[in-house]
């Protein structure tokens, strides 16, 4: 198998121009999407049987969640590839994976607190499902923080990719937490292998959401991501040719 | 072995080795990430008497009394094998009624459990209420008979 294709992906002038050419389109379709799930999901959906209106939070809720642990798989993954096989554009990505995953994380606890003060009654329990959500927060802080300690790029590729990969055992616990121990956050609604014990009006928006903010990882990881090349490559000649 | 195979093995040692000292860890500490215990664990004498402990379960149909000129409620948790019965004086959040899965925090009182907070548990279950009406006499026969049992 010839692995040129993927070596000339690895490559920084490569790269920076394809993610240039893509991030429009993963911008504009989260755009669209986001907003075509935000109108079906405040107006077109019906309320909840229990919780009535309040329950629409959940539309912001679960896809950040949802995306709080995919980011760090993929910044996982990316730094295992860059550790691997000593790519720098893969721990560049991962490093553009950090500050997304991390607001991301922030917004699902936030939306998670506010929902959960009227509804449960509290703002915040340490049951196994926040803490361990909680815990991400902070794997993705000191991830970012352990690469501004260093003042060589390759060390800090290297000392934050450990990091990155022993932090994604989180990710599994964060989600079958609400399974292995008795918690106050109720179990998975959709990612289980029975029926999703949510209405299929409701999960036609929740669906939506989440594709566009897939999409919008897209768009943000693409923007940073080149933004990271810049910085790094800052000193070549593609760079001067180019400018 | 190439070096880029020793970095392979060694990633993989890494994520291997961590998730399993975790497993260890985690399974050495299952007792303390339980957020409540069941009416039935209350029973057998598995929840310290010593301290305050949480008690989760379903507030039993027709149990739930207000004490007329007071805050003070009292209501019957069961998990359908056991019941534990309940007062608590305050505000309950929205989603506490009948029939519904709640946590409470305080410590046995005798027989009853005195509670100094009440938490509402939302399950999983997302529907409109014309769906939930639909369903309604289904859920009360399976808990009828869940319960006389």
């Amino acid at each position: 198998m010839s692995w040129t294709w993927f070596h000339k992906l690895a490559s920084p002038p490569h790269a920076y121009r394809i993610l240039g050419s893509l991030a429009p389109w993963f911008g504009w379709a989260s755009l669209a999407l986001i907003l075509l799930a935000t109108w079906w999901g405040l107006v077109k959906a019906p309320a909840d049987y229990q919780q009535g209106d309040g329950f629409r939070i959940l539309y912001v809720h679960a896809p950040s969640a949802w995306m709080s642990m995919f980011t760090y798989v993929v910044m996982a993954v990316a730094a295992g590839v860059g550790l691997i096989w000593r790519i720098k554009l893969a721990h560049a990505a991962a490093a553009a994976c950090a500050p997304i995953g991390a607001s991301f994380t922030f917004l699902a606890l936030a939306t998670g607190s506010i929902w959960g003060k009227p509804m449960w009654g509290t703002w915040w329990v340490w049951d196994a499902r926040l803490t361990s959500e909680l815990l991400l927060l902070f794997l993705y802080l000191g991830y970012m923080a352990l690469r501004a300690s260093f003042d060589d790029p390759q060390r800090a590729d290297r000392a934050s990719a450990v990091l990155a990969l022993v932090g994604v055992i989180n990710v599994p616990i964060i989600h079958y937490s609400v399974n292995w121990w008795s918690t106050l956050h109720q179990p998975a609604s959709v990612t289980k292998f029975d029926k999703p014990s949510i209405d299929l009006a409701m999960l036609i928006p929740l669906f939506l959401m989440i594709a566009g903010f897939q999409l919008y990882f897209g768009w943000a990881v693409s923007r940073r991501l080149r933004g990271e090349i810049l910085r790094r490559e800052r000193n070549a000649n593609w760079l001067k040719e180019a400018a | 072995m190439t070096p880029r195979q020793k970095r392979m093995v060694t990633v993989v040692a890494i994520v291997a080795g961590v998730g399993i000292a975790t497993t260890f860890a985690l399974q050495a500490f299952n007792q303390n990430l339980l957020y409540y215990y069941s009416p039935t664990q209350v029973h057998a004498g598995e929840a310290p008497a010593s301290r305050s402990i949480r008690v989760g379960g379903l507030v039993e149909n027709g149990s739930l009394a207000r004490k007329p000129g007071s805050m003070e409620v009292t209501f019957v948790l069961t998990d359908y094998a056991q019941k534990v019965p309940v007062s608590y004086t305050g505000v309950l959040p929205d989603l506490f009624r009948e029939g519904q899965g709640v946590i409470a925090r305080g410590r046995m009182d005798g027989d009853r459990f005195v509670a100094e907070e009440v938490l509402a548990k939302h399950d999983e279950n997302y529907m409109p209420p014309e769906v939930a009406d639909s369903l309604k006499p289904h859920l009360d026969a399976a808990n009828s008979t869940a319960g006389s049992t």
